[in-house]
């Protein structure tokens, strides 16, 4: 499969604009012009249903009391930038705090399960390594059925992992379907190439850090958004397992914030006095739990498709 | 558009070299012993450990727990919760019989079912719409930006995407605020049990309908240049080549994704349900998966949940045996082989 995204671009296109239409094959019919207009504008719309909300999230955290108050809600225009309301959030209090924990938890959960994942993807990958059908049916059989809510919440119960940060990485760090796109990029790496390493005496330890790793930079950069974004935005097992207010992570400070209107712990006395609008506060902590994903996916986004692929579902 | 992956990776499988491939090592295998390939491979297996050990534990035995659903387990008859379950008292099939004489699991049923092909016939189409759309786009610039854009949403949380939904949609949101300035009474789509279906669908459609885009485009990637250039050559204009070349490609790839779907349609939005419970009500958002959480959880009704959950689960396995069996009467291959 061709590395390019869609259309093959002839070698001439590379000294032009990058923005530029590539020549198109002579048999191709040059296209009408309402029928572009009209394909713009269906693009159009779609990138800003998606780009308006996040506009006027980050512009109304960004706008002074004042600016808010005038408009009765949401600000579309901005007039004028304070920064008061990240200041508040980040000088100390509950949104801080449930920062560091979203932080410490993605980080601490990316890199165990990454590192199992790894590991397992590689000892599945040679073909005729013993045992590992059988293992490969273990994993498999999890995507087809699941054990269920209740058993599963009074099994980390029985465990004692209530109430501990624990509880938020183990019963989800292993995604089946992620290591099933790591195992199908390293059984693609020429086999030629781990063969002549392993007749140099190389160990699978030291193939795999050595040979394969470096060749799967790409898949891995994939596979490891795809567990940070999980911890990051997991709410659901914080909010059954954990009690304890202080321990929770951003997603559930930003349900009590935002949709259920609470005000932040610590920040009353500047929002009743005036000087903070609540409104910003709350758009501020949702702009704190969207950034990093939105700052990251980007760079990652150019592997999604060959990482997608070659996972595709196969035994 | 460099990569460090070498040619011919993505998952091609490669010819067996005479000693070196693959089938030649296999071939050889057969021969040893059971003692010496383990011996051989005990790091591979070694390395699969972990992951083995943490799905047994979260996964397999929490299964072994579903016998609470024919008990009536009582979380306090020990300091700890396993052990309790031993002590329980086994009441049979009670607990099943008490779920299907209940209105609100019924209620439950319907609320999935009518979820579930309303999100088959408003979202499901959608992807394959936009994947035909960007790949006619011929400018590879243009593309890559409506693509990193459309992609976005799809990495944000649910809780992100409810909360957005109510700051646009909402009672205090832009679009209701802008027509109170304009002397109309305003709206709150976000409470109302009547739009809840189109709004969670219209948020899955925001959230997810971009990030769908990849598995089609790839597969119109796929579909060799010669093809539509020998259809161009026989006369057969845009709309033609469309119908007989780009959507028969897609065919293997719509058959698995539907597949998948109908297997997971017990399934319509957890976590999505869950946020907005609250807002509307019961009556319009609960699904299977949230009533199980409310008896559970919420009401520590721990046995009666279980066995509600252990119907959605049954009902969810033979939905995908079934599914899986269509498409392969359809002549396509389905998630996995006959």
């Amino acid at each position: 499969m061709s590395a390019v995204v869609g259309r093959p671009v002839p070698e001439g296109v590379r000294g032009r604009s990058r923005w530029a239409a590539p020549p198109r094959p002579v048999w191709e019919e040059e296209p009408a012009k309402a029928g572009l207009a009209a394909k713009g504008l269906v693009l159009g719309i779609a990138c800003f249903a998606v780009l308006f909300p996040l506009w006027i999230v980050i512009v109304t955290s960004l706008s002074p009391k004042k600016v808010i108050d005038d408009t009765g809600g949401l600000v579309v225009i901005p007039k004028g930038i304070t920064f008061v309301a990240y200041q508040e959030l980040l000088g100390g209090g509950q949104v801080q705090r449930a920062a560091l924990v979203s932080i410490g938890v993605t980080l601490v959960g990316t890199l165990f399960s990454m590192t199992v994942s790894v590991l397992c993807a590689y000892g599945l990958s040679r073909r005729d390594s013993l045992g590992h059908r059988w293992i490969l049916m273990t994993l498999l059989a999890t995507m087809f059925f699941g054990a269920g809510l209740i058993p599963t919440y009074l099994l980390v119960q029985a465990l004692g992992l209530t109430d501990t940060y624990l509880a938020l990485i183990l019963p989800s760090a292993v995604s089946v379907f992620n290591i099933l796109v790591l195992r199908g990029f390293f059984m693609g790496i020429s086999p030629e190439l781990v063969d002549s390493a392993r007749i140099d005496g190389a160990g699978d330890w030291r193939i795999l850090w050595r040979i394969v790793l470096p060749l799967s930079r790409a898949v891995l950069a994939v596979i490891t958004l795809f567990y940070a974004v999980g911890y990051w935005s997991a709410w659901f097992n914080a909010s059954i397992y954990l009690t304890d207010q202080k321990m929770m992570p951003l997603q559930n400070v930003m349900i009590q914030l935002v949709q259920k209107q609470e005000r932040p712990v610590g920040l009353s006395a500047q929002i009743n006095t005036g000087q903070l609008s609540p409104l910003a506060v709350q758009m501020a902590v949702m702009v704190l739990a969207l950034l990093p994903v939105a700052v990251l996916s980007p760079f990652v986004q150019k592997h999604f498709r060959k990482g997608m692929l070659t996972g595709a579902v196969k035994g | 558009m460099t990569s460090t992956v070498p040619r011919g990776s993505a998952g091609t499988k490669r010819k067996p070299v005479a000693s070196g491939g693959a089938t030649g090592r296999r071939e050889r295998a057969r021969g040893l012993g059971l003692r010496t390939r383990f011996r051989r491979d005990r790091t591979l297996i070694l390395m699969t450990l972990p992951v083995v050990l943490l799905l047994l534990v979260f996964n397999y035995v929490p299964i072994l727990g579903n016998v609470v659903a024919f008990q009536d387990y009582d979380p306090y008859l020990s300091d700890n919760g396993f052990i309790a379950v031993f002590q329980s008292p086994w009441v049979g099939l009670e607990q099943f019989e008490r779920v299907v004489q209940d209105a609100g699991f019924w209620h439950a049923v319907r609320n999935t079912f009518v979820l579930f092909l309303l999100q088959l016939v408003l979202f499901f189409p959608i992807p394959v719409a936009l994947a035909l759309l960007i790949n006619s786009v011929v400018r590879p610039r243009v593309r890559a930006v409506a693509q990193a854009i459309m992609y976005l949403p799809h990495f944000f949380s649910w809780v992100l995407v409810v909360t957005v939904f109510q700051q646009v949609f909402g009672g205090a949101g832009v679009l209701a605020q802008a027509l109170r300035e304009h002397g109309h009474p305003g709206f709150d789509i976000m409470t109302d049990p009547a739009v809840f279906k189109y709004l969670v669908t219209a948020e899955m459609v925001w959230k997810d309908a971009g990030w769908g885009i990849i598995v089609f485009l790839a597969a119109l990637a796929a579909v060799p240049h010669d093809l539509y250039e020998a259809a161009a050559m026989d006369g057969a204009g845009r709309w033609r080549r469309m119908w007989h070349i780009t959507l028969p490609a897609l065919r293997p790839v719509i058959a698995l994704l539907l597949v998948l779907r109908v297997g997971d349609a017990l399934t319509v939005g957890f976590e999505q349900f869950l946020l907005q419970r609250q807002a509307v009500g019961p009556d319009a958002s609960e699904v299977l998966d949230t009533y199980v959480w409310w008896n559970g959880i919420r009401n520590q009704d721990f046995s009666y949940a279980a066995a509600a959950g252990l119907i959605k689960g049954v009902v969810g396995l033979s939905l995908v045996l079934v599914a899986n069996k269509a498409a392969h009467l359809m002549g396509e291959q389905g998630v996995y082989k006959k």
